[in-house]
């Protein structure tokens, strides 16, 4: 086990694909000489040479056509959006061609290619640097889609992205590429959670907040505040959100009877929409109470001194929590609140 | 081969700064840069030409055929640019790739597409007409210009792996305006990857004239990516033989990327949705059907006394069996059942799709046992 933060367990994950197999290749604008704009490529150029560690055009949809073809000659392309906003013109070739082709060609062609997004808010960033655009490809059959939270799971499903045969938006929430923690570079990977398994990273009986990406730990933080009230709240992040897990999330539902999906993203049939809609679908019986959204709200990502009002914090979670619990909250009224005795 | 520069007012009439090496009289002309390329081709090989040129018409023609009976959902024609895609098509190694449009059918053939290849897709029973791996070109693209930079990855990948190969992108004068196009040259150039941009001039984008893509000729854009480029007479067969040879050799020699125009008219609708009547006139067909290419090849092989009867009967006779073959590989063809549906959406096990499908296995049953 060693400390280490996730940008860092990111760039030992792509080394070690690199070094598992020689048809990884990395694509992408700067991530060369300067090692990617937030270094998660750093020093890989130097280890595996500039045929594998490939500086491109400034060409979103040429990186990603390129990729395709790539993987048409049996490569495994690892490319690099610099940021979630700038993902847009590369669209057509992710939707149309990467998620499209395996069954087009019924198997015959495969697109092992992983998207590595820098992704979300929450970093002070200019006009499309911090935005959630995972409903787009959750929405699109043929894509996995992949939000991690950690250093150590960002270590092990980068990998597991890398090598599967199926093409993979891995979401890394920028905000947390700083944040540091336990990595075991050691652990065989063969015995690391499938990527397409939740996992709950807090235990509870009262309600079940389930998130991802960087609102793990807007979650873990509200659990911890809840506690001091005496509410008891399990939190699953659910790692991959094409395949959803609803296994692990339909027993945390089924126990606690009361559930908050909270992410970045703006609301309008965003992945929360269709988490609670399977939700209901699988444990409508054992639902107390309504499930309860907690987003983005539905504007344009907003100018970085307002991001603070958009994305959801702890409080906005906490008094989610409230309103599944039947506790006194923003929509039970104002003065409500001020009388309630509890 | 210099790039021509010189900017040509009338994109979509002047058809006189092209390479050719035969005329449209079907006199053979002297063409200092593509007759070394050709010295080769006697006339049984020409005679080969023209059997591709009539065969893929016949394809052509029962594909328009099978459509209008039902039989397909769609069909999109390519009568008229037999010479530019045989041509290009017959000069490359069976180990080259294509990336090809949704009108590639003579691309289809030389590469020895079998006969529900041509049908297939467009009947609807799959997304892929053939296996890519076997003809070695990939799944029929439908999206303009998007498979031009699958042909640069792929020969990003032929580079990596120091192999002789080259891989070659089919689009049309339409695609040219795309973005993805513009693109690939760029990667094209940068990475001096061996492709072969091929660009089919047909002049017209469905309703919308070359002129609206492009107010100078599309060959003399790839010179500013550092590509070089011929513009090339598509309605000759031979001419598109050697220039391709050409454009191979440049590509495989480690030379980076060739571009062509083929210069040719799509004699046909864009698809057979499509009203040409309604945006073009007939003095222009007329003008076209002149320098038709099969025509045009049997007046050269006449005037040279290699164009015998028997030959010509062996031709029809090939053509209408290769059309019956299709026909009967159209027809013969056996829909999944439904629950094929989801069939390799993912190359591995994903647990929603699992999830519907079961769903979906489940409804099917109540009809199985009502």
């Amino acid at each position: 086990m060693v400390q280490m933060t996730m940008g860092k367990a990111l760039n030992a994950g792509l080394r070690q694909a690199m070094r598992d197999d020689d048809k990884v290749v990395l694509m992408g604008e700067d991530i060369g000489a300067l090692g990617g704009v937030f270094r998660i490529t750093d020093g890989l150029q130097d280890e595996f040479g500039a045929k594998r560690v490939i500086d491109t055009p400034l060409a979103e949809s040429g990186i990603v056509g390129t990729a395709v073809g790539l993987a048409f000659r049996g490569y495994r392309p690892v490319v690099e959006i610099q940021f979630d906003g700038f993902i847009y013109p590369a669209f057509d070739q992710i939707v149309s061609q990467v998620a499209k082709l395996h069954y087009r060609t019924q198997g015959r062609v495969k697109m092992p290619i992983t998207i590595r997004v820098p992704w979300a808010g929450g970093i002070g960033a200019a006009e499309h640097h911090s935005e959630s655009n995972e409903a787009y490809f959750v929405h699109t059959a043929g894509l996995r889609v992949i939000a991690v939270s950690d250093p150590q799971d960002a270590y092990r499903c980068l990998q597991q992205a890398i090598a599967s045969d199926d093409p993979v938006i891995f979401f890394e929430p920028k905000r947390l590429y700083h944040h540091k923690g336990e990595v075991d570079l050691e652990a065989p990977l063969a015995d690391a959670p499938p990527m397409g398994l939740a996992r709950v990273v807090r235990q509870g009986s009262d309600a079940t907040i389930i998130t991802y990406g960087a609102m793990v730990r807007t979650a873990l933080d509200a659990a911890a505040a809840a506690e001091d009230e005496g509410i008891s709240l399990e939190v699953i992040d659910l790692r991959s959100l094409s395949p959803v897990d609803y296994e692990t999330v339909s027993a945390s539902v089924r126990r606690t009877g009361r559930v908050v999906v909270a992410h970045e993203a703006s609301r309008e049939a965003g992945v929360a929409a269709e988490v609670i809609a399977s939700i209901t679908e699988f444990c409508f019986e054992y639902l107390e109470a309504a499930p309860v959204r907690v987003t983005g709200h539905d504007i344009p990502y907003p100018p970085a001194k307002l991001e603070k009002f958009h994305l959801p914090d702890l409080d906005r979670l906490l008094d989610a929590v409230d309103r599944v619990m039947d506790r006194p909250n923003s929509l039970s009224g104002a003065a409500d609140a001020k009388g309630a005795e509890r | 081969m210099s790039p021509h520069t010189t900017p040509i007012v009338d994109t979509e009439n002047d058809l006189e700064l092209t390479e050719r090496v035969i005329a449209p009289d079907g006199t053979r002309v002297a063409n200092p840069q593509l007759d070394r390329y050709i010295q080769d081709i006697n006339f049984q090989m020409l005679r080969d030409l023209h059997r591709d040129m009539v065969v893929v018409r016949r394809i052509d023609a029962e594909g328009v055929a099978l459509q209008r009976q039902g039989q397909l959902g769609l069909w999109a024609p390519c009568n008229g640019q037999e010479a530019a895609q045989i041509g290009t098509a017959r000069a490359l190694a069976a180990r080259d790739y294509v990336f090809p449009s949704y009108r590639e059918t003579g691309v289809m053939y030389a590469r020895g597409a079998a006969p529900g290849d041509y049908a297939r897709m467009w009947r609807g029973e799959e997304g892929a007409a053939y296996d890519p791996d076997v003809l070695r070109i990939a799944p029929l693209q439908i999206i303009i210009g998007a498979q031009t930079l699958h042909a640069v990855g792929y020969g990003l990948g032929i580079l990596h792996d120091e192999a002789d190969e080259v891989a070659v992108a089919y689009f049309g004068d339409g695609a040219t305006s795309q973005g993805d196009v513009n693109e690939a040259m760029v990667f094209a150039s940068s990475y001096r990857t061996p492709v072969v941009f091929v660009c089919q001039n047909n002049h017209w984008a469905i309703s919308e004239p070359v002129g609206l893509q492009s107010q100078y000729p599309l060959a003399g854009r790839a010179p500013g990516f550092g590509i070089p480029s011929m513009r090339v007479d598509g309605n000759d067969v031979l001419a598109s033989l050697a220039a391709m040879r050409w454009a191979l050799d440049h590509a495989r020699s480690g030379k980076g990327p060739a571009y062509l125009e083929m210069v040719t008219y799509r004699m046909g609708p864009h698809t057979t949705a499509d009203d040409p009547k309604r945006y073009r006139d007939d003095a222009e067909l007329a003008k076209w059907r002149e320098r038709d290419p099969i025509s045009r090849l049997e007046a050269y092989l006449q005037s040279a006394g290699e164009l015998p009867q028997e030959h010509l009967d062996a031709v029809q006779a090939e053509a209408d069996a290769t059309a019956r073959e299709m026909r009967a590989a159209c027809i013969g063809m056996v829909t999944r059942p439904a629950i094929a549906v989801f069939d390799g959406v993912y190359a591995e096990p994903h647990s929603g799709l699992e999830r519907e499908r079961d769903e979906y296995a489940a409804y099917l049953s109540t009809y199985e046992e009502a």
